[in-house]
């Protein structure tokens, strides 16, 4: 025992897979401990808020404000006021207006803001520019106002009773704050989803369903798959005969069409979590009891398993001692498989809809679904989907890899 | 010296048929023969002769389908665990490959414990089970001190046989069938293991059917020497008649194509 | 005396490591000399090194196994050291020619035995036209007692005995120096056997081949097929001597030990008692100093663990290995057998 232990960690597959998964598994159990929120906890109103930190507003202004002078903080506030689209847009109308091309530099903000300033003129009709375009220009160009200020910001408090604004304070240009006197702020890694849910915290709580998930249901298949093999395998005939009957029913329906007929049928209400495990877990097991038989069919004749009857066990003792033993790092191996497959096919489930209930906890799956369904990589909203694909993508092939590790280790005829 | 009043196991007429239908291979093809206590009986014939079949029968691993086996005069009936229990106590097996007729997670004192139990002395005090336990194992010049607490690959492969052998010397069967007991043993072990047998017969009148395609070993060991191919007897009798005088033409053709020593080994007749 | 030889092998030793590094000296200075139109045969039991010496003489190796000294002299040509990708062109085919055990094997079951034949010939004579090819085999088979529709049957259809032999043609088509055949004819049944042996001298005659080794634990089978033979015992030469010398008069114990245990069906076979020797070969990951056979001979002297022990060449062709002189050990063995008369 101890020299297989050795063997399967001394094998760098094995090994990087492991390291892999453990990795997300200590990931899934640690972080709620560190972040106590709700993973299906509405904090964005609005949809699909970019990754970043998110300080509160409102408290900046009323923070202490340290002054600070840093270089091209002007350049830097004026460019980022521009995007890309508007300064090629600009550059197009002035080149329509009559400006030579090579005058005008996009990138240089202050020069082309300059160039617009005396030049725009909302009246000017540019030959071949339809109305909308113009209007979008007016819009442009009102935004702009006041983008080349340097006076304060001015804040002013309503006068109950004289009913006018009455100037309390003022936040300069050069004004920063620490953000550490700032109360309110959110650290948003990943941004939030198209509901305003932290996509982080939704994707460590989904991660962990799943495992569940496949988990269970891989644990459900493989006990299946293992019983009615050796069942087939050694005992043969007529049992044999009922157990392939229906593995080869099983074989023929597609396994997936028969996961979604069943989990509709279900009903949403009914599908929690462990309830689609159990279902993927009842329609899995045909690969493994396919290759348990096989194993078992070439074991039930070798001179130990032959011994073994002349030595008078019964037939319960002989496969659970001399057969099992035998293909139990097969099983293993079966099983992380079974593992990784139930993942990808809740995964698949959820994304067409199928998958347990959309209300009580986030799969990874459904992360999918969601993405899909409020067009989140039409959109540009990569942080909604990528994360969860990344994921999906290393569970599996650390699983794999672990896999192939074990497999390297039992079949020496595999190894490099 | 065989006892000819005394028939261990007879047999009648005895088929083994594999597959159905126009795919079927008669294996073993009505086979009649008598064994008696304390005979050497070497079944000899080439790869697919059926000897392996006819063996497994003999030990009720396999269902003949067709013919009788008679143990000791009555008919015999395994069909129920019970039964087969009680009929394993009577015969057993050696095998050809010694590494593989163990199992690979037990320890060796298991696999005696297994044969101390099929007696029937399961409830025996351990200190008995073990004097047992010694007492076969320096029968067959192994050393149960050393032994315990060893798998049997750790062994050599005289060393497993010869572990087997101690198995039969607990178990004590009136018939022990022995598949190519020798072929994967150095041959400067072999005399040694054979040795162990015939103590086994001398001492408890045992029945030994060999099952084996050396002739050379059929004709050193035995008794009665049978000749089998494509699932039937051809020849049978003493050794020095039918190895030394074979009547039959794949008889004659057998012993013509072994190479010998003392005598010349024609090439030409192939 | 003055056959030139063919292959000479000088000290030549070879080493497995495993996995946990460690050192096995599975062929441990062994030298030997094979002349043209001779055969010579290896006798010893499984272990002793006798297919590792046949993977050696080739000078294939591949990890786990490694050269470590000594020399392989063909037809006076050292081809000691040569990188293995030379040794496959130029000398595996043309100047030895190696049948592993189970040659049968390496025929591919979905492709003609024909079309195994023209790869030989793809890899070492790409000159050779198709129908050339064909020509050549059909030659072969008909002097070597195959029948020519062999060439256009599959694997599947033909016998073990019959692949077998027919695999061996196909080894020898290039005419090489030597054949060294591992085990030809084990796996068969005993009339196949015949066969291939037949076939082998028939080789030898029609001079396919100069020279054959030819390696098995069936002693009959060498007595009638080889004119020498060499006896191995973990990893070294222990005895060398004419067939009949070494069946009828071994001087090592080893050898009388393993002659000793021959059964053959002939008469008076029952009456003569089995030669037993207790114990095992030594663990050859530390080989005991000293007489490696030691532990296990009944003459042991105390010496024998002490000092090293080389092949005594007592000319003739007969070597053995042991500190006793040949006269020693004629006493002793006559000793035995007055005692044993009694």
């Amino acid at each position: 025992m101890k020299h297989t232990l050795r063997q399967v960690f001394g094998s760098p597959r094995f090994v990087v897979g492991f390291v892999i998964f453990a990795f997300i598994v200590l990931l899934v159990i640690i972080y709620p401990i560190f972040v106590r929120s709700e993973p299906l906890g509405i904090i964005g109103q609005g949809t699909f808020f970019p990754p970043g930190i998110y300080v509160n507003a409102y408290d900046t202004v009323g923070s202490e404000p340290y002054t600070l002078k840093l270089d091209n903080a002007a350049a830097k506030r004026l460019a980022s006021r521009l995007s890309d689209q508007q300064r090629l847009d600009k550059k197009d109308w002035l080149v329509a207006a009559g400006i030579p091309e090579n005058e005008i530099d996009p990138a240089n903000t202050e020069k082309l803001l300059e160039q617009w300033e005396s030049n725009y003129d909302p009246a000017v009709i540019v030959p071949g520019m339809i109305n909308a375009r113009r209007n979008y220009f007016v819009r442009l160009n009102a935004s702009l106002g006041g983008i080349l200020a340097t006076e304060a910001a001015i804040i002013a408090e309503m006068n109950a009773e004289t009913n006018t604004l009455e100037e309390t304070g003022s936040v300069d240009q050069t004004d920063y704050v620490n953000i550490n006197d700032v109360p309110n702020k959110r650290l948003l890694p990943l941004g939030t989803d198209n509901f305003g849910r932290d996509v982080l915290t939704e994707l460590v709580s989904a991660i962990g369903t799943s495992l569940l998930i496949g988990i269970v249901a891989g644990l459900i298949a493989t006990t299946i798959g293992l019983t009615l093999g050796l069942i087939a395998g050694y005992i043969g005939g007529f049992a044999d005969d009922i157990v392939m009957f229906f593995t080869n029913m099983f074989t023929v329906i597609p396994t997936f069409v028969l996961l979604i007929l069943i989990s509709y049928s279900i009903g949403q209400e009914q599908r929690g979590a462990v309830t689609i495990a159990v279902v993927i877990g009842f329609t899995s097991w045909v690969w493994t009891t396919r290759a348990v038989r096989a194993q078992v069919i070439s074991l039930r004749n070798r001179d130990h398993v032959n011994l073994s009857k002349l030595s008078g066990h019964s037939t319960g003792r002989i496969i659970l001692l001399s057969i099992l033993p035998y293909i139990a790092s097969y099983v293993v191996m079966a099983l992380i498989l079974q593992i990784s497959s139930a993942i990808l096919a809740e995964a698949g489930l959820s994304i067409l809809g199928l998958g347990p209930k959309t209300t009580d906890v986030p799969t990874l799956g459904l992360m999918m679904n969601w993405a899909m369904i409020y067009q989140a990589q039409v959109l540009g909203y990569w942080w909604a989907y990528l994360p969860v694909i990344i994921t999906i993508a290393l569970v599996s092939f650390s699983l794999n890899l672990m896999n192939t590790g074990l497999d390297q280790v039992f079949n020496p005829a595999l190894r490099e | 010296m065989p006892d000819e009043k005394n028939i261990y196991l007879s047999v009648s007429g005895l088929t083994k048929v594999f597959g159905f239908g126009r795919n079927n291979t008669v294996a073993v093809d009505h086979v009649d023969i008598e064994f008696y206590k304390g005979e050497v009986v070497s079944i000899v014939g080439e790869s697919g002769s059926g000897k392996t079949t006819l063996a497994k029968m003999l030990l009720g691993l396999l269902k003949p389908t067709e013919g009788d086996i008679y143990f000791q005069g009555t008919k015999r009936d395994i069909r129920t665990r019970k039964k087969k229990r009680e009929y394993w106590k009577n015969i057993q097996a050696i095998f050809q490959d010694p590494y593989a007729s163990y199992n690979i997670f037990n320890k060796i004192d298991a696999v005696l414990l297994d044969c101390i139990r099929l007696r029937g002395d399961g409830k025996l005090p351990k200190k008995q089970k073990v004097e047992l336990m010694a007492e076969a194992c320096s029968f067959v010049n192994l050393k149960f001190e050393e032994l315990t607490n060893k798998y049997p690959f750790e062994l050599s492969g005289g060393q497993m046989q010869r572990l087997m052998i101690a198995r039969i010397f607990l178990l004590k069967p009136k018939i022990l069938v022995a598949d190519e007991p020798t072929s994967m043993i150095d041959a400067c072990s072999r005399a040694t293991i054979l040795d162990m047998l015939m103590r086994l017969r001398d001492e408890i009148g045992m029945t030994i059917i060999f099952i084996t395609h050396d002739i050379g070993l059929a004709y050193y060991v035995s008794d009665v020497v049978v000749i089998m191919e494509n699932g039937k007897f051809v020849e049978s009798g003493p050794p020095d008649d039918v190895i030394l005088n074979p009547q039959e033409v794949y008889t004659q053709r057998l012993i013509n194509d072994i190479p010998k020593i003392h005598e010349e080994w024609d090439l030409s007749t192939v | 005396m003055s056959e030139e030889a063919i292959l000479e092998v000088r000290e030549l030793t070879t080493k497995y490591i495993t996995r946990y590094d460690e050192d096995i000296y599975a062929v441990d200075h062994v030298s030997l000399k094979l002349e043209s139109g001779k055969s010579l045969g290896i006798a010893g039991e499984s272990g002793c090194g006798k297919s590792t010496l046949a993977l050696s003489l080739m000078g294939y190796y591949f990890p786990p196994l490694h050269y470590t000294g000594g020399e392989i002299i063909i037809d006076g040509r050292n081809i000691t050291g040569i990188k293995p990708d030379e040794v496959r062109k130029k000398i595996l085919g043309n100047e030895i020619a190696y049948i592993p055990q189970s040659a049968m094997n390496a025929l591919n079951p979905t492709r003609k035995i024909i079309n195994f034949i023209e790869d030989v010939y793809r890899a070492h004579d790409p000159s050779k036209s198709k129908k050339e090819v064909y020509e050549l085999a059909a030659g072969c088979c008909n002097v070597l007692g195959l029948p020519p529709e062999v060439l256009q049957k599959y694997p599947v259809e033909l016998s073990g005995g019959m692949k077998q032999r027919t695999v061996i043609a196909v080894s020898v088509m290039l005419f090489p120096q030597v054949l060294i055949a591992d085990e030809p004819s084990s796996a068969l049944d005993v009339t196949s056997q015949k066969m291939v042996i037949k076939m082998l001298k028939n080789m030898m005659d029609n001079g396919f081949i100069k020279s054959m080794i030819f390696i098995t634990h069936e002693l009959p089978l060498l007595y009638n097929v080889t004119d020498d033979i060499m006896v191995m015992y973990a990893g070294q030469i222990v005895e060398k001597a004419s067939a009949k010398e070494a069946v009828f008069d071994p001087l090592h114990a080893y050898s009388r030990g393993l002659m000793g245990s021959i059964i053959v069906p002939e008469r008076g076979a029952r009456d003569v008692e089995l030669a037993a020797i207790p114990g095992v070969p030594p663990n050859l990951k530390n080989p005991p100093s000293g007489c490696r056979f030691a532990e296990r001979c009944k003459y042991a002297h105390p010496l024998c663990r002490a000092t090293t022990v080389e092949l005594n060449d007592i000319g003739g062709g007969r070597a053995y290995r042991c500190i006793l002189s040949e006269s020693e050990l004629r006493d002793i063995y006559q000793k035995e057998a007055d005692r044993n008369a009694r």
